[in-house]
């Protein structure tokens, strides 16, 4: 393989994994505080493209204001979410959390088909990041967003730690995460804290299914299902409940994806199942992921 | 004297079943009685065939509780066992034009009975690879693990194009199955579980349910008895799987991603997680209410107006109603009871007004 077509890989490799770390992180969060896992999660990626591409084709709002109404809706829509479908939940045995959450999932994904239909859209993109608007480095075209992706993934990492390691909240969250029934006898407002998790879980949803949908310009109502998946065994991998697990996990699971598709064309078929197998690999030899602390059983 | 009047009470009713199932099935032309619609007929073995479904999904997550999500890529494996071994020489002949078909198996056809023994056998022995390292997880990580080795088996399925004629799916299932094949694997499956329910093992895999430590602490061994639960429901699917392919005659592999699942656990809790009946009866719910509400999606020319139908809305009331029946009625509709026949007595006389009998 010539190095400028590796490097292209390369560099769609690190756009993918940032995108997967970033979804990943919600996945991660919510984990870490109910032990739940946010079916519903990757369908927020959906519904913000779409609000993204309604906005601009019925409201023709300018590009940033659909992008804020998009993330706020979104961020409202998974606060409603855990209020109506987890919270009524929050004393049942995990598993029934877990149907309500698949269920609340199906329901997010049917609706959109009724609602938007099932044909897909074409994303609407802003001029500068047109599929002309490639920058040219050397042999090789790089399109801007593929730049973009890590960069405002980094940014908003960045804002996320700062938020969980030094404002009042995140230590809030961290402590919900450690002890649940502890945190609510210190005075914590649990479900407060709960709800600003699933915001920012979401938020970080939005953005992510935005720039999903600018690197993949075509929406439609089940994109969120294999993304979501995937960004969930990415939390597992990287040591659910822990945010940098998250990341790492997330990024390390695009780039091997991509490479394999590149250097293994042959078995391309099987790209979404790879996914799965590190899934159950990490289930199966460690099973609290590269980064996760160990959880005692209790009995 | 009355053993022989209970055993005569029995054949009446086991002969008045016979006779009406032949009836619906239109056994009973050759005498002149035609027999029940085409389409009713063909419910009722949607019907039946979910009631396997959900009975054999209920027998890992309502009694044993192990979350399993896994179910689709059991009845693909089931569903496609069927096909290969029932569609003619010619037929796959046909079918696969594109990458001919592995040579063993181009000319061998066998009867559906053993066939179908054959799916669920085949079905079984995947799910112990599947259930040897899967079972060692624990609730939603099971859940997930089970999900991802669903997929795997069906992007398997839909890669190696010469045993699966790939995304293409393999047509010209032979409809074998009638009401006698669909109603039979129904009851044979409710008779087998709630016989193996009652015996040791049963009760080995519901206190499994109940508590896993105390369940080991009094010597049962958990990964024996998970995975023989894991087997005989995969087993079922793996029948279900191929009754399906008989009804519909047409399968490909994206029949069999995880919506599929989803209703069959749909159908579960909506009878409750722990009863054999309820997935029975809410089997006949679902399937039936799946056909009803075609009616919203379809639309209606009326004189006047016309009123447009919704495509996607029941699927949209499935999942509205499973959110719904888990918050507030998390039982489902029997919970973990079993509707009896002495239990419907008592309810009947209960219902009934009294009738004061004449001393």
């Amino acid at each position: 393989m010539p190095i400028s077509m590796f490097l292209q890989h390369l560099a769609n490799a690190i756009s993918l994994g940032s995108l997967y770390s970033l979804v990943a992180i919600g996945y991660t969060m919510v984990y870490g505080i109910l032990r739940l896992i946010n079916f519903a999660h990757g369908d927020l990626l959906m519904l913000a493209a779409y609000v993204v591409y309604y906005g601009q084709g019925i409201f023709h709002l300018p590009w940033l204001i659909s992008i804020v109404v998009s993330i706020l809706i979104t961020t409202g829509l998974g606060i409603v979410v855990e209020r109506s479908a987890y919270r009524p939940l929050r004393d049942s045995p995990r598993t029934t959390i877990l149907i309500s959450a698949i269920g609340v999932s199906f329901l997010i994904e049917n609706l959109g088909l009724v609602l938007f239909g099932g044909r897909p859209q074409p994303f609407p993109l802003p001029r500068f990041l047109d599929t002309g608007s490639a920058t040219q480095i050397g042999s090789i075209a790089i399109e801007n967003i593929t730049f973009a992706i890590p960069v405002v993934t980094l940014l908003l990492l960045y804002a996320l730690l700062y938020i969980i390691n030094k404002t009042k909240t995140g230590m809030a969250m961290r402590a919900v995460a450690r002890d649940f029934d502890t945190a609510r006898l210190m005075g914590i407002d649990v479900n407060w804290i709960v709800a600003a998790t699933f915001a920012l879980g979401s938020a970080l949803a939005a953005v992510g299914g935005i720039m999903w949908s600018m690197k993949f310009p075509q929406i439609n109502p089940l994109m969120g299902m294999m993304p979501g998946m995937k960004c969930f065994i990415a939390a597992v991998f990287g040591g659910i409940g822990n945010v940098s697990g998250a990341v790492v996990g997330g990024f390390i699971l695009g780039v091997a994806e991509i490479m394999i598709v590149a250097f293994l064309p042959a078995i391309s078929g099987y790209r979404d199942a790879f996914a799965f197998i590190i899934l159950i690999g990490t289930l199966l030899l460690r099973p609290t992921g590269l980064i996760g602390e160990k959880v005692g059983e209790k009995v | 004297m009355e053993l022989s009047r209970t055993l005569g009470r029995r054949a009446l009713v086991l002969l008045g079943i016979i006779l009406v199932v032949a009836w619906a099935n239109g056994d009973l032309k050759l005498i002149g009685i035609p027999g029940w619609g085409s389409y009713t007929v063909r419910i009722i073995n949607l019907c039946a065939i979910n009631a396997v479904l959900a009975m054999s999904m209920n027998l890992v997550n309502g009694f044993t509780g192990q979350f399993s999500l896994g179910h689709a890529g059991f009845m693909a494996l089931g569903a496609y066992v069927t096909a290969l071994l029932t569609i003619s020489p010619a037929t796959k002949e046909m079918l696969f034009f594109m990458v001919p078909l592995w040579k063993p198996l181009q000319n061998l056809t066998l009867p559906f009975a053993p066939v179908l023994v054959l799916s669920g056998l085949v079905t079984g022995l995947f799910s112990l690879v599947v259930g040897v390292p899967a079972l060692r997880l624990r609730g939603d990580y099971l859940g997930i693990a089970t999900l991802g080795f669903a997929e795997i088996i069906r992007l398997v399925l839909q890669n190696v194009r010469r045993l699966t004629n790939g995304a293409l799916g393999l047509k010209g299932v032979p409809p074998v199955v009638n009401l006698w094949w669909t109603l039979g694997a129904a009851a044979l499956t409710y008779f087998a579980l709630r016989n193996l329910l009652a015996s040791s093992y049963g009760r080995a895999f519901k206190s499994i349910r109940e508590n896993e430590t105390a369940a080991q602490a009094m010597g049962i061994d958990l990964f024996k008895h998970k995975l023989l639960s894991f087997f005989i429901s995969s087993f079922l699917a793996g029948v279900g799987g191929g009754l399906l392919a008989s009804l519909l005659t047409t399968i490909d592999p994206v029949m069999f991603k995880f919506p599929l699942t989803f209703q069959v656990l749909l159908i579960v809790v909506l009878g409750g997680m722990g009863s054999l009946s309820g997935s029975v009866l809410a089997a006949a719910i679902v399937t039936y209410l799946m056909e009803f509400l075609r009616i919203v999606e379809e639309p209606h020319y009326l004189s006047f107006m016309t009123i447009r139908g919704i495509p996607g809305l029941r699927m949209v009331i499935f999942s509205l109603a499973l959110v719904m029946v888990v918050i507030f009625y998390p039982r489902g509709l029997m919970g973990d009871n079993e509707i009896t026949l002495a239990g419907t007595g008592a309810l009947l006389k209960k219902l009934l007004p009294k009738r004061r009998v004449a001393a």
